[in-house]
């Protein structure tokens, strides 16, 4: 189905089934009991689920099948943003033009930036994302919004003010919308004790998300993957054998880029505001970890990584001393105290320790990510050896 | 011609500051190969390790004297730091002034520990794996130090003061019949960077342990098969540098007040220096750090800020995208140096 070959279809369906009922799955405590704070299910949250695992799996098609390890990759996301709450500001509030000119911004700025970089490849290339990256967010935040030229408007970040011209927006709604349909309006299913939400911005993201996903399964199962792919495992056979890789690794760039700036855009149309801090490298560190955590170079892994570190952002930064408190309230008053004082710089605003925790931990013991783990206990509980598993994972090249 | 020269001592000491880390970095990357994000964090610890040694000095006991009352009437406390009352009260008001070069002594030892610790715990499984493993493991280690101290610490930047005799300004046109008055604390920085820079190249040029650690560092193999325990000398090398990144850190405090995410900061600045000087050559750090430093400086002049506006923001990326793309070896990058 789809031109893919069985296997593919059942991950396919699997992921779309899971994204169209995420409502449900992200919801499975009901309202009222102690445990709904683990609830995910709100339409904040999910949308930031599917839209970072659209900037995830971007970056994995340059980083999976590549190897080139790009730091910068949230200057296309904020790009994305930009050009995206442009069009609000000019056009009117309809997201079809608004997503379609941060994709093509993103991709001609992705394209631009790309030549330069992948003239480097390794550590050079690296510093070269990461230099270019700085270098756009020093310039959204200071260099392009100055009074005589203001592009970005600083540190306030970019919004729709009642005074901007919006030529086509007649009497539309006042908020993003898909003609007519806006963003924010959410309806809520009552059943029993548990109540469901469905927002109309997340099935529009997690729309988006299913073209991104199939799109990234037939580029990892086309010829051009496989290319990719060759350039990871040995670019200089490749070029002796008188292929020029460099197209092929811009190509991948670009779409990577393209990808991040459907993220970029799809984060104005959830929320129409775009800022400088989008851009920063620490952000470009997140789409790493996402990637990594899940595990790169697969296909359902910066999926599972985005959820993963988007759902353990909001948990974690969420629980304070006195949700501690109330966990251990059944022990002893001084274990109590004990517990809550170990465990207190790890959440709520230490959650970023437990996150370079987690990071190391991933990358020392797991480089594979999730995904290489869960196969490695899927293939113990089984009782297949690694080594048959290999050649499926990890096709070695012929000498 | 005042107005120049004011200019570039303004980018020697942030030049100064560059030229330390990237000199580490370059120290690490030609020794064990590796790429050490975590590098900015050690600058930030160095930091730390002065605002430290600043409050245990300041630890004061608390007595009540008898004779002065504080405007309620009620006696007044008096907070005497241990120092004054061990060593009396000027000896002790001069140690605590002098906290910040003091702390020079207690981040040697205290950075060469953590970097060795560091070398010998995590970056010693990284050597066989991809440089992109690397960089993220030492991503994760930057992000866990600066969690850490953000937890000790807080987040707001912490006043370190210079010695009050350090702290005023000096004049450095006397000598040329100008009047250029300059901050003391930053020429203090600079001759301190200096000559610590000259220190760790006398060490490696100099003494037989650098001499090893050169051979080592230009060809590996044949040293170990000479019979040299060359994994040991360079794991001494990660100490050092992770000394000079703290050092730079330590005397930096006093110029800009220091917080938790300083050394990201810095870092993605080092970095840029060590690529522009060229990957692996010390010398070229030290110069681009200095150029680099000496250039941001101009460009955030007013005259540069009106013709472009935000210049001094972006200028040291743009040099380093236009040298790399012209010259990418770097300015004195060697030939065969991380060159796939």
């Amino acid at each position: 189905m789809f031109g893919l070959d069985k296997r593919d279809t059942t991950l396919f369906l699997f992921v779309v089934a899971i994204t169209l009922l995420a409502p449900f799955l992200l919801n499975p405590f009901p309202t009222e009991s102690a445990l709904a704070q683990f609830n995910a299910g709100y339409p904040d949250l999910m949308q930031r689920f599917v839209i970072f695992g659209i900037f995830a799996i971007g970056f994995n098609i340059l980083f999976g099948l590549t190897g080139y390890l790009s730091f910068g990759h949230a200057a296309f996301l904020g790009v994305g943003s930009y050009a995206a709450v442009w069009m609000f500001k000019l056009l009117s509030f309809n997201i079809v033009p608004a997503i379609i000119l941060s994709v093509l911004v993103a991709g001609v700025f992705s394209l631009a930036i790309g030549y330069i970089c992948l003239r480097r490849s390794g550590i050079y290339f690296s510093i070269l994302t990461l230099a270019f990256a700085q270098m756009s967010f020093a310039m959204a935040y200071s260099v392009l919004s100055n009074p005589n030229f203001n592009l970005t408007n600083g540190e306030t970040g970019l919004q729709v003010y009642a005074d901007d011209p919006q030529i086509l927006k007649g009497d539309g709604p006042d908020f993003t919308h898909l003609f007519g349909l806006e963003m924010n309006t959410t309806k809520t299913l009552e059943l029993g004790a548990w109540a469901f939400q469905f927002n109309a911005g997340f099935y529009v993201c997690a729309f988006f998300m299913i073209i991104a996903f199939y799109i990234a399964m037939r580029i990892f199962r086309s010829p051009f993957g496989l290319m990719l792919r060759a350039i990871k495992t040995n670019q200089t056979r490749l070029n002796y054998t008188g292929l020029n890789s460099r197209p092929y690794t811009l190509a991948a760039f670009v779409i990577s880029g393209m990808y991040a700036g459907l993220a970029g855009g799809l984060l104005a149309v959830t929320d129409p505001l775009a800022g400088a801090e989008r851009m920063q490298w620490t952000a470009s560190g997140e789409v790493v970890l996402m990637t990594i955590l899940g595990g790169a170079g697969t296909l359902l892994g910066p999926i599972l990584g985005a959820a993963f570190i988007k759902y353990f952002e909001n948990i974690f930064s969420k629980i304070n001393d006195t949700v501690l408190h109330s966990w251990f309230s059944f022990m002893p008053e001084s274990i109590d105290n004990f517990l809550v004082a170990i465990l207190y710089p790890f959440v709520g605003k230490g959650w970023h320790l437990t996150l370079g925790l987690m990071f190391m931990l991933i990358v020392i013991f797991l480089p594979g990510g999730l995904v290489d783990g869960g196969q490695r206990l899927w293939n113990r509980i089984t009782g297949k050896n690694r080594t048959q598993a290999e050649p499926v994972a990890n096709p070695k090249p012929a000498e | 011609m005042d107005a120049i020269l004011l200019q570039v001592l303004n980018g020697l000491d942030k030049g100064s500051a560059y030229a330390l880390i990237a000199l580490g970095l370059t120290l690490i990357f030609g020794t064990l190969g590796v790429v050490n994000f975590a590098h900015g964090a050690l600058f930030m610890i160095g930091a730390f390790v002065a605002v430290t040694l600043q409050r245990v000095l300041n630890l004061s006991v608390v007595t009540v004297d008898p004779e002065k009352k504080d405007f309620l009437g009620n006696p007044l406390q008096v907070q005497t730091p241990y120092v004054e009352s061990w060593f009396g009260e000027a000896a002790g008001q001069a140690i605590i002034n002098w906290s910040v070069p003091l702390a020079i002594l207690a981040a040697i030892p205290i950075m060469l520990m953590i970097g060795y610790v560091m070398e010998r715990g995590l970056i010693r499984h990284f050597y066989k794996r991809p440089h992109a493993d690397q960089i993220l493991v030492t991503f994760g280690l930057a992000i866990v130090l600066q969690e850490i101290v953000k937890a000790f610490f807080g987040a707001n930047p912490i006043q370190t003061p210079a010695p009050d005799a350090l702290a005023g300004v000096w004049n450095m046109g006397a000598w040329l019949g100008m009047s250029l008055p300059y901050p003391a604390w930053r020429i203090v920085y600079f001759i301190f960077a200096a000559i610590v820079i000259s220190g760790v190249f006398a060490f490696l040029q100099f003494t037989t342990f650098g001499m090893v650690v050169r051979a080592g560092m230009a060809d590996r193999e044949t040293v170990g098969i000479l019979g040299i325990n060359i994994d040991r000398r360079f794991t001494v090398m990660f100490g050092i540098a992770a000394a000079v990144a703290g050092l730079a850190g330590v005397m930096y405090a006093p110029i800009n007040p220091p917080n938790y995410h300083w050394g990201m900061d810095f870092l993605v600045l080092s970095f840029v220096v060590v690529v522009v000087g060229g990957m692996g050559s010390l010398p070229g750090a030290v110069l681009a750090g200095f150029v680099l430093g000496i250039l941001e400086s101009f460009a955030s002049t007013t005259w540069a800020t009106t013709t472009i506006p935000g210049i001094n923001q972006i200028i040291i990326y743009l040099v380093a995208i236009v040298i790399l793309l012209a010259r990418p070896r770097g300015l004195m990058g060697r030939k065969g140096v991380m060159e796939e």
